[in-house]
């Protein structure tokens, strides 16, 4: 082969690390993005409020309203209340989900008539929104914690049981076939091939279901609720507080930007293999 | 001397015997009466081209598949699914991803219940025996493709099979890494004899390499001509009996080629 037919490219294995000033630059450019974000909601919400009002500054608070409400909040204890009742229906809701998704996808993807006898039927389900059996869930489990726990549950089910299977699917079977060569037993191949091989996309799954988790606990909560994030979103529409209203989607996005960061990091540390294969 | 060395001792048992072996994919005949014997500690290259069934033959010594006819057996006994005595190495490498190069090697051991000390002592012991001491906490992410095979052939000798199977291992690998790998293959194999089994489309490792070269047949697959090697090794691809044997087997790989209708 000469040397002018291919650009060189570097494999994975030799491509460096970003070095420091690019992640910077990086972080630098989110923070921008961020602060233009604040700016242009200042600008409109403050500009609507004293310049030319454009419409009811009552329906666009300005961030600094929303930071009041905040603070108001904390100091009534109400907001860590909602945050924490949120919170808890979300872990127990997706730890269910987490728990039965691997289990119950460990189990489709490795036995054959069990994949034939289940798959139809989650294929059937999946594409209803879960929030279409919420009000059945209230009359299954009444308005306490459980229907909500239960509806989470379902939510999240679906994406950890799909990428699970999905993962023991595309376990590549040269692995499976050297360490059968190495003296692997049935039990062995499960526990040393197929679950690490199919672990970068269960962690996929669980990280897609923890975020649906919290995308289904708000909207449970407006419909059944007498605390959680989304009950005080609600609450606040009956008293017209809009700022209130803000300051819960607020708290929703941060909780989830900081969920998904720890989820990221723990994916990094278990999958590091592939971190390192990437460089 | 060196010719009697490697004839067949007459009372000897073979280490692999395969009787009248056929495999059928469906209606696709992909080996056809294959009768072959295998001396213990003996290097066989199974020689032919793409297609004609080698790893497929292979796949049967190492018990990933079933003849559909005849027998494969092993020190007397009909092959049952893989095993730890018969080591495979792949040319996909099919390292574990997930494990260190250390980890890939202590696998084997670790399955036969070695303690954690005497399974890293063994595989540390294994890849310095592949020139690789100093790379045992790097993932397979990180090695070369002559580096991950080093790895795999530490990994299936770790095991100390007394059959070492490996399909085209070095056929992914650059001419200079290859020819490296081949010399390094024989200095382990004459200082620990195992029954080697070797696939490869390549002549001149196969000569330069085996005991005994089996070029295969194509349409069906079969065996068609066994080559007994009776160069004394270090085996020089300029030595005129290497080239004279290299130019017979080419004529006969061609025709089988052209049966293909490939060329
Ligand atoms: N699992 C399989 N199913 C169907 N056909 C197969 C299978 N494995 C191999 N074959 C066919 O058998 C023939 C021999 O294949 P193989 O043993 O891989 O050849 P080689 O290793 O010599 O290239 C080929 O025609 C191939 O397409
Ligand atoms: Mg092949």
């Amino acid at each position: 082969m000469s040397a002018t037919t291919l650009p060189a490219i570097a494999t994975a294995a030799e491509r460096p690390p970003s070095p420091w000033p690019q992640r910077l630059a990086n972080a630098g450019m989110r923070c921008l993005a961020i602060l233009i974000f604040i700016g242009i909601w200042s600008v409109v919400s403050l500009g609507n409020q004293y310049l030319w009002k454009f419409f009811n500054p009552v329906l666009l608070p300005t961030p600094i309203d929303v930071v009041r409400a905040g603070i108001d909040a904390v100091q009534t204890g109400e907001l860590q209340a909602n945050i924490i009742a949120s919170m808890k229906r979300v872990i127990q809701g997706f730890g269910i989900a987490a728990i039965a998704g691997v289990v119950v996808g460990l189990a489709v993807g490795t036995w054959k008539p069990l994949e034939k006898l289940v798959e139809p039927m989650i294929e059937l389900l999946r594409p209803i929104p879960p929030l279409a059996f919420l009000p059945m869930m209230v009359l299954w489990f009444g308005i306490g914690e459980m229907s909500k726990i239960a509806f989470i549950a379902y939510a999240a089910f679906f994406p950890v049981f799909t990428t699970t299977v999905e993962g023991i699917k595309y376990v590549d079977p040269v692995l499976v076939r050297a360490a059968s060569s190495l003296g692997a037993s049935r039990a062995d191949l499960f526990r040393y091939v197929v679950l690490p091989a199919a672990l970068p996309s269960i962690i996929t799954g669980l990280r897609l279901g923890f975020g649906l988790s919290f995308f289904v606990i708000v909207a449970a909560e407006f419909i059944a609720a007498d605390s959680g994030l989304g009950y005080m979103i609600n609450d606040a529409r009956t008293f017209f507080m809009v700022s209130q209203m803000l300051l819960g989607a607020v708290v929703i996005g941060l909780i989830g930007f900081v969920v998904n960061i720890l989820l990221r990091s723990l994916e990094a540390w278990l999958l590091r293999w592939r971190v390192a294969t990437r460089g | 001397m060196p010719m009697q060395a490697t004839r067949l001792p007459a009372a000897g048992r073979p280490k692999i015997d395969i009787r009248g072996a056929a495999k059928r994919f469906g209606k696709m005949v992909a080996l056809e009466g294959v009768d072959l014997e295998l001396r213990e500690n003996s290097f066989t290259c199974l020689l032919g081209p793409s297609g004609c069934g080698k790893s497929t033959l292979l796949n049967m010594i190492a018990g990933f598949a079933e003849p559909s006819a005849g027998q494969v057996l092993v020190d007397g006994r009909p092959v049952q699914g893989p095993s730890a005595d018969r080591g495979v190495v792949f040319q996909e490498y099919a390292l574990f991803p997930w494990r260190t190069a250390l980890d890939n090697v202590a696998f084997g051991p670790m399955l036969k219940g070695r303690s954690k000390s005497e399974q890293q002592a063994i595989a540390r012991r294994y890849l310095s025996l592949v020139g690789l001491a100093g790379h045992e906490q790097k993932y397979p992410g990180n090695l070369s493709g002559g580096m991950k095979q080093r790895v795999a052939i530490a990994r299936a000798l770790a095991n100390d099979p007394s059959v070492l199977l490996m399909d085209e291992p070095f056929g992914a690998l650059d001419a200079q890494t290859r020819e490296t790998l081949q010399e390094e293959l024989l200095r382990i194999w004459e200082q620990d004899r195992k029954t080697v089994v070797f696939v490869t489309h390549s002549i001149s490792e196969a000569i330069f390499l085996a005991d005994r070269i089996v070029v295969m047949a194509t349409r069906p697959g079969a065996v068609k001509q066994v080559f007994d090697v009776e160069i004394p090794r270090p085996r020089e691809r300029s030595d005129p009996e290497f080239v004279r044997l290299e130019r017979e087997i080419k004529l006969l790989v061609r025709a089988e080629v052209q049966k293909l209708g490939v060329i």
